[in-house]
């Protein structure tokens, strides 16, 4: 067998080549980017000719990925938690639609998180969905999931939550590979009716849906992948995903002391469970996430089973799990080396030196002294820094798009004047239909699209948004007077705050477009440039 | 054997350049490896690091427990203190004496340094002054490398062949570079 070192992400995209995928959709997002960033690169990827397309957001990639296996390919889309938010929707309804060719949707959640705005559970999507949840717990099943995904995907018609958190997405390790399988052929449902979710056939097929979702457990691909294993001790465990690998590090050596249920794989097989529960005084329950298994044992009455996890305060409540966590949940004796001396700093992170954000904030936070502090909606992105010091400048950062719209319901408050400031990404993501609802009230926001032409966040992917903004605005309908192009460099400085004092003083809406590339796309870029014309000196 | 180690500096710094020289040379010695990375907000500018284990049996956990690092190897003098609860107490730090000064209360270089010194084993160099010398300004890290290198469980010629693989693609030169920065810094550190 050959054998690659590969990230968690890495090793979900091989395996989609491997197991026949046809076509991947994906907004990037931390920590799922590397797997469309892997497929683009591969040249397995590039000689099969599989479609491998950055989306628009994380609703037009599911959704995209849907009519793949519609046509009767194999189709997997990525995104980050919250992205899943967005393709809520899309994804929900793709449930009761069912599938033709198979379909992975990868979530990436990220626990403490790392760089994200919450550390929502996407095992929950996956209930909510009545689909099969996979979690893998390290790399090599991270990669031999997904042929099972897909293959779980085709035989019940459903799409399929593969859940990863950071710590996996962003491991690296050695991982076995198989010989890769052919792609399907295109063919279409053999119902007609059903991706037609009329409430007719939608009530039809959700019932349907329900009655899979109760066989589920039982099916052998998926509860072969949890484990039991018995032990002397008295206090049951329950892991979820990468918990286990916590549990090991800390057991190994004394592995039969210990009963172990090692979730990998939902819903559940409740007779597994109760083998587990009723040999045991006592479980523990270990997840890298919400406590969701846990908030089941316990159940409404929390009174038949002792059960010991994040709620009852064994584990924290919040954050990812390590192993001196699991150690201390299990009352084993922990080590640790010095504490940090008092002197060392935080380092928080910053603009990049010469960074077009930062020249936009010195003259917007000029433009907009006189009216005090309190008016800058912005939304996510590198841009967001400029809520740190030395701008201190930002209100708000919720949702992708949100910037433009509580702008709008600032303003219907009363607020005056007020800004919202966001990433030309993030604009074509979920900023113009937004933008559209103020050009309809011409509402009297200004709007900075801070335009560094990439994804810059997520270390710089193509934005949708490049060389398309002006037609847009102009589109959806802003007036060519107030919309405005400005170039953040120091040596504008003053003309750009004119501007920008200008667009504020407007009672309607304006569009500034603050245009200047990313430092350091431009940089790699330009080292590209010089080792392709190296390599034709050569 | 294991060897656990945590990796240090500041996004952008490129510590993952000695992460995947490392990863490399286990990969041609037949060990497991764990390696976990840090990508997306931090690498701008903030403070990063990378959790690497090297084992010949089976590594469960992608973070190092608290306590039980081998070796803290760190392109940045004060982000080696960051990670001190994860050292044990037989573990090395080596690391650069560079300061990176982005944020307004950095620490004097004085008190970096007394504090290293009561950590325990502690190597400090130079080693972008020494890289400069090598006239590879940029190959820094491979001097950090290199005067890690009689701490980990590797034969240095492993840790050879992979910065031979890892610069393959940008030519000769620049591998050539690379490798007199990898012993120059083993030379510098003075340990067989
Ligand atoms: C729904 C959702 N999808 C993805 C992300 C991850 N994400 C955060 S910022 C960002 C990129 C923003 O790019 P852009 O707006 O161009 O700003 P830049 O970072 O380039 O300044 C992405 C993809 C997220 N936070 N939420």
């Amino acid at each position: 067998m050959h054998k690659q070192l590969l990230l968690g992400d890495e090793a979900i995209a091989q395996a989609a080549l491997d197991a026949g995928m046809s076509g991947m959709y994906a907004y990037p997002g931390t920590p799922s980017t590397e797997i469309m960033e892997y497929v683009q690169a591969s040249p397995q990827a590039a000689r099969d000719n599989v479609c491998r397309d950055w989306s628009s957001n994380e609703k037009t990639a599911m959704e995209a990925a849907l009519g793949m296996s519609y046509a009767g390919k194999r189709a997997m889309v990525a995104m980050k938690h919250v992205g899943l938010n967005v393709a809520a929707d899309a994804f929900i309804n793709s449930a009761v639609t069912g599938v033709n060719g198979g379909l992975i949707v990868v979530a990436a959640d990220d626990p403490s998180m790392h760089s994200s705005q919450n550390e929502q559970d996407s095992r929950f999507y996956g209930k909510f969905a009545l689909v099969p949840v996979l979690e893998p717990r390290n790399q090599q099943e991270a990669y031999d999931m997904v042929f099972d995904a897909f293959d779980l995907s085709e035989k019940y018609r459903l799409p399929v939550l593969l859940r990863i958190t950071t710590r996996l997405a962003h491991s690296r390790a050695s991982v076995g590979l198989r010989e890769p399988k052919p792609r399907n052929t295109q063919s279409l449902p053999s119902n007609p009716r059903q991706f037609v979710l009329l409430p007719a056939i939608a009530r039809k097929q959700y019932r349907a849906l329900t009655g899979l979702f109760e066989t589920l457990p039982a099916d052998g691909v998926i509860s072969g992948w949890n484990r039991l294993s018995k032990g002397t001790g008295k206090t049951g465990i329950i892991t979820c995903g990468i918990a286990y690998n916590y549990l090991l590090e800390n057991i190994t050596g004394h592995q039969d002391d210990y009963p172990v249920l090692s979730v990998a794989a939902y819903p559940v097989d409740k007779k597994m469970v109760a083998l587990l529960v009723d040999s045991c005084e006592k479980v523990l329950v270990l997840e890298e996430g919400y406590p969701m298994i846990e908030e089941q044992l316990r159940g409404l009455l929390d009174r038949d089973v002792k059960v010991m996890g994040r709620l009852d305060g064994t584990v924290p409540r919040d954050g990812e799990l390590n192993p001196v966590i699991v150690a201390k949940a299990l009352g084993l004796k922990t080590t640790t080396g010095k504490a940090v001396p008092s002197m060392v700093r935080q380092r928080p992170p910053s603009f990049c030196k010469g960074c077009s954000h930062a020249d936009m904030y010195a003259a917007l936070a000029e433009a907009i002294k006189e009216f005090g502090p309190g008016r800058v909606f912005s939304d996510i992105g590198c841009y967001t820094l400029g809520a740190l010091p030395p701008y201190n400048m930002v209100n708000s950062c919720v949702d992708m798009g949100a910037s433009v719209t509580m702008a709008i319901g600032a303003t219907d408050a009363g607020l005056f004047p007020a800004v919202a400031v966001i990433g030309d990404s993030t604009f074509t993501h979920s900023g113009m239909t937004g933008l559209l609802d103020a050009v309809i009230k011409d509402s009297p926001v200004t709007l900075i699209i801070s335009d560094n032409s990439t994804t810059g966040m997520t270390g710089g992917q193509q934005s949708q948004a490049t060389d398309r903004i002006e037609s847009i605005c102009l589109g959806l309908g802003v007036s060519r007077e107030h919309l405005r192009v400005i170039i953040p460099l120091k040596k504008n400085h003053e003309e750009n705050v004119a501007v920008i004092r200008e667009e504020i003083m407007h009672h309607g809406l304006s569009v500034v477009l603050a245009r200047r590339e990313c430092i350091q796309t431009a940089s790699r870029n330009k080292k590209a440039e010089s080792a392709a014309k190296n390599k034709t000196k050569e | 054997m294991k060897c656990d180690i945590i990796l240090a500096g500041v996004g952008g710094q490129g510590i993952l350049s000695i992460a995947a020289t490392i990863g490399l040379a286990a990969v041609e010695k037949n060990l497991f490896l764990k390696q976990s990375e840090v990508h997306g907000m931090s690498q701008r500018g903030g403070d990063v690091q990378s959790h690497l284990r090297l084992s010949d049996r089976e590594i469960h956990s992608d973070l190092i427990p608290e306590g039980s690092a081998d070796l803290i190897i760190s392109v940045e003098p004060m982000e080696a203190l960051r990670y001190l609860p994860w050292l044990s107490p037989e573990g090395w730090i080596v690391t650069s004496s560079l300061p990176y000064v982005n944020i307004p209360d950095y620490p004097g270089l004085e008190d970096i340094m007394t504090e290293l010194n009561k950590a325990g084993n502690t190597i400090v160099l130079d080693a972008d002054a020494i890289a400069k010398d090598l006239g590879s300004s940029r190959s820094g890290n491979m001097v950090i490398l290199g005067a890690a290198s009689s701490f980990i469980a590797l034969p240095f010629e492993s840790l050879e062949n992979a910065v031979r693989q890892l610069f393959k693609r940008k030519g000769e030169y620049i591998v050539e570079l690379n490798l007199k920065a990898l012993r120059a810094g083993r030379d510098a550190a003075g340990r067989p």
